[in-house]
């Protein structure tokens, strides 16, 4: 066999493509077991209630309905509440039962659920079961809810503050304002997001009478964590008997990781049913239910010397992180926030304060950049107002600040360590792209012609592969943040990889194959990709962070060394030649110098499996599995450019150029990364401009279905420009960084300072987001009436 | 109960059905053709888009029992004798999809779109896909597939 070309880097065409253009994916809601029986959830209807009486008498009665559940059976039965993922120092965690047992505290919190035997039966007794409700008042926007005299949203956290939480040294950031020849202040509202992925949650739980397992289809972005946690924290049921498949996902976005009460309630009741249970999401519960993200209130300063060098940065910030403490909801406004507001500059001194804040709302978990979007939105914004406020072009001002290309590995003074860097080559890449002094032109003859065309930078830089696990422990994780990976060859030297990250549209079973089929010098068909299933996957921690590539294709890449080293040992005896100089080359193992003494992969992995003749105290068979623990995040870094026009008739944004020039590190697969900009594009570009969740003041959603959330469709974006640096990650064997978040955390201030920008003639110099032509029309008509504007 | 009987792709299904029942319920759990996803309750998605007397429709907004007569085409009755449809080809050849959950509703939308317009500017196409929400391409490489499917069936003519 001649030598392949190298998989890693080539746009190879998806394998996962073809099953899913035909209509043959597997997702949980195509599963089906004889015998299914459906439930449906009884919501609470309030934000805050106590819960008076719940009669399922009239429900029970209906032919066809086995039970109604409510949360004090449940509870009364020893199930344990949903623990949480990141503890902080003195953390306040309430307790959150999968059913309410007598308050609900958000509207959609599971009050009661139906079990029957058709959905629209379980539908209809869900109609019948009468809850009586005694309604409190509600606790809505964090920054009031920590206000003296706001309703109690948990009895024992008097104050609604969750938790305290600070960073950096406060007294070099003090000195740096004080010494400061200009400071910038905003106040800024980073909103709430509603995940949307376009497949609902969806499970599938069966118990098997005979052996007490229980197995749960269930659209999960970690099976094993789903596992572990429901099994040893929630349903006190031995991690050996319940067995977690997430088949095909249609999307997660961060919405998949966490513990919900739903999988735990169909787990706990198949248990006492012996009926398999199945239940998906209606769109309304999804928005009501799936963690939101985001949801920051923040005053923010940066301190400046005369020459435009930042000196010091001040973060305060109120997160709200909705009535219950959700799995990362501790995490997200923390570590994976504060320790990015330094950006991609060089910044002496940061002082960051974050209160995590409970209230009558859907709690809040990451989403899809997760505290980096927040904090890249923060930074990229104040860049501008700084710049502005020093009289400095914004660009002029950002490659000032920068960190130098020569100073990585870079330590910030907010705890992370920047692996790698080179913020002036994505930048000037960006820029002619752009074409900027054609542009300048452009913008000028518009601004004359009264309109108002704007332009928006965000060089960025984020985290993710968020690692090692010692540190994560160190600083509140309650997991391990490695990934595992099984290379299992077989017999007809046919390759099997498990591995633990999970793909839910990231196209692993391409990508990692390529990994693979390079390492072991065999054609990618001859590799199988393995997945999402705590039945034949050793361990997991899953997909999340952008990890999956530097973590989990990582420890692909570890047990593929391992194979090769025994198949090489195995390989030199039967070619009784020295270990030293068999080398392995077009997937054949050949004496150094004597080309035509060889053996095949092939012809080593049957012997591995027959063992007739292998090295003495060899064990046979050929399979290795791997736990990849990084020493470090990575840190994917940018600049995005957007260009914008608003109408000055209707406040309308058109979105007209957006260019991304990302440094991911290696890259793998061109065609699927930049299919992941795209898409991350996408998601951060409408935070800026058309997506919002709201609540009214007493917790009523207003933002429930597709008809009041403005999700982005096809005519709302416009082909994006797309270009990449590539500065290699020291952190891990292949030099890969993260993906997956770029997008959406690089997007949202690029469109912010681009709509800024145009409106700078107006003398507006912020609006919050999102950028709605209502918002915008009022700033110009208010702006109008002191500078002429409109 | 009630009765219908249509042609689901080329194939004339009959069955009894409960009156209320969804199109898209009668195809997936009646007929258990799974390939029709369901992603809201308030037809603004698009996932469960099938073809029905040719034009693209919404399957959870209509009865099955409407469908008395109808010929119908999921995603799983577009490829013709093994061979991948040109929409098809073109969302594989273009990266057109990811977690591809909204992809059978966005193929069926498309060919119905170009049905109409066999050679539509990128405006055309992101006016004409307006039913259907992705939340994983940011629609990029979905126009580019409908554009190499255009020009795919332009030329099979």
């Amino acid at each position: 066999m001649a030598t392949q070309e190298r998989m890693f880097g080539a746009s190879i065409k998806r394998r996962e493509d073809p099953r899913l253009i035909t209509g043959k994916g597997n997702y949980v809601d195509d599963v089906k077991l004889p015998g299914t029986t459906y439930a449906a959830f009884i919501r609470s209807p309030h934000a805050h209630a106590r819960i008076v009486s719940i009669d399922s008498g009239a429900a029970l009665k209906l032919p066809g309905v086995l039970a109604v559940y409510t949360g004090k059976e449940m509870a009364d039965s020893g199930v344990k509440p949903i623990p949480v993922g990141w503890l902080l120092p003195n953390i306040k965690i309430p307790a959150h039962m999968p059913l309410a047992v007598d308050r609900a505290r958000y509207m959609g919190e599971c009050v009661a659920v139906v079990i029957a035997e058709s959905p629209y039966l379980a539908k209809d007794a869900a109609e019948l079961v009468q809850v009586e409700y005694d309604v409190l008042p509600a606790a809505v926007e964090g920054i009031d809810a920590i206000k003296p005299g706001a309703a109690k949203v948990h009895d024992e956290i008097a104050d609604n503050v969750c938790f305290r939480w600070t960073l950096g040294d406060k007294a070099a950031a003090d000195a740096a304002f004080k010494g400061a020849a200009k400071v910038v202040k905003q106040h800024f509202v980073n909103h709430r997001l509603i995940p949307n992925a376009i497949e609902t949650r969806s499970m599938l739980a069966s118990a098997n009478p005979g052996t007490g397992e229980v197995t749960l289809w269930l659209n999960s972005q970690n099976p094993h964590v789903h596992r572990l946690l429901m099994a040893a924290f929630i349903l006190g049921m031995p991690e050996h008997k319940l067995r977690v498949i997430s088949p095909d996902v249609g999307g997660g976005f961060g919405s998949k990781i966490f513990i919900y009460p739903e999988e735990c309630i169909l787990t706990w009741a198949t248990r006492k049913l012996l009926r398999p249970i199945k239940w998906s999401a209606e769109r309304r519960e999804a928005f009501m239910t799936d963690a939101h993200g985001r949801d920051h209130v923040t005053d923010a300063e940066m301190a400046l010397d005369a020459s435009g060098r930042i000196t010091g940065l001040r973060v305060s910030t109120v997160a709200n992180l909705g009535a219950y403490v959700s799995l990362f909801g501790p995490a997200v406004p923390t570590y994976l926030y504060g320790t990015m507001v330094s950006g991609c500059y060089q910044i002496p001194a940061i002082h960051v304060d974050v209160a995590g804040v409970l209230t009558n709302t859907t709690p809040v978990d990451a989403y899809r950049g997760a505290g980096r979007p927040e904090a890249c939105y923060l930074i990229e914004r104040l860049a501008d107002l700084a710049a502005h406020a020093v009289g400095q072009d914004r660009l002029e001002f950002r490659r000032k600040n920068f960190i130098p290309k020569e100073s990585f590995p870079y330590q910030t003074p907010v705890a992370v360590m920047y692996d790698s860097g080179n913020y002036p080559g994505a930048l000037d890449k960006a820029l002619k792209i752009l074409d900027l002094p054609r542009f300048q032109v452009e913008q000028e003859e518009a601004r004359k012609a009264g309109r108002l065309l704007g332009i928006g930078y965000s060089t960025y830089v984020e985290a993710c592969g968020l690692a090692p696990s010692q540190v994560a422990g160190a600083l509140g994780a309650q997991a391990g943040l490695y990934e595992s990976a099984t290379v299992r060859v077989h017999p007809t030297a046919k390759v099997t990889v498990f591995t633990g990250s999970h793909s839910h549209g990231q196209g692993h079973e391409t990508t990692f194959a390529q990994i693979a089929a390079d390492e072991l010098q065999m054609p990618m068909e001859d590799i199988e990709i393995v997945h999402g299933d705590t039945g034949i996957v050793p361990f997991g921690m899953g997909s999340y962070g952008s990890r999956s590539g530097p973590v989990g294709g990582s420890a692909i890449f570890m047990s593929a060394q391992k194979i090769k080293e025994k198949a090489k040992k195995i390989a030199a005896h039967l070619l009784e030649a020295n270990e030293a100089d068999v080398t392995f080359e077009g997937g054949k193992f050949a004496v150094k110098g004597s080309p035509d003494r060889f053996k095949t992969f092939g012809d080593v992995a049957l012997m591995a499996y027959l063992a007739h003749n292998l090295p003495k105290g060899l064990e046979p068979g050929l399979e290795a599995l791997s736990f990849f623990d990084p020493g470090n995040f990575v840190f994917p870094f940018g600049t995005h450019i957007a260009v914008v026009e608003i109408l000055r008739e209707t406040g309308e944004i058109k979105l007209v150029r957006y260019i991304a020039v990302d440094d991911l590190g290696r890259v793998i697969n061109p065609m699927i990364v930049d299919g992941m900009v795209h898409g991350g594009i996408a998601q951060g570009v409408s935070q800026a401009l058309w997506e919002a969740a709201s609540y009214d003041e007493s917790g009523q959603l207003l933002t429930g279905s597709m008809m009041n959330y403005a999700l982005p469709h096809a005519h709302d974006m416009i082909s994006l420009e797309l270009d990449r640096t590539e500065t290699p990650s020291p952190v891990n064997p292949l030099g890969v960084k993260g993906a997956g978040e770029t997008g959406t955390i690089a997007s949202t201030p690029a469109v912010a300072n681009a709509v800024m920008d145009a409106l700078a003639p107006l003398g507006i110099k912020h609006l919050d987001m999102p950028f709605s032509p209502g918002r915008v029309w009022e700033a110009m008509r208010a702006a109008g009436r002191t500078q002429g504007g409109i | 109960m009630g009765q219908v009987s249509l042609t689901v792709n080329g194939t004339v299904r009959a069955n009894e059905v409960e009156p209320r029942l969804l199109l898209v319920h009668y195809l997936r759990e009646t007929l258990n053709l799974t390939g029709t996803h369901i992603g809201c309750d308030t037809s603004q998605c698009g996932a469960c888009t099938i073809l029905l007397d040719g034009k693209a429709v919404k399957s959870c907004s209509l009865f099955a029992v409407q469908c008395e007569g109808a010929q119908i085409t999921t995603i799983e009755g577009l490829a013709k004798d093994g061979k991948l449809h040109a929409m098809q080809t073109g969302f594989w050849e273009q990266h057109g999809l990811q977690c591809g959950f909204c992809t059978p509703g966005m193929i069926l939308s498309s060919c119905a779109l170009l049905k109409e317009n066999p050679d539509p500017t990128e405006e055309q196409i992101r006016m004409g896909l307006e039913g259907n929400i992705c939340r994983c391409t940011g629609y990029h490489n979905i126009v580019k597939a409908v554009q190499h499917a255009a020009v795919a069936l332009r030329k099979e003519g």
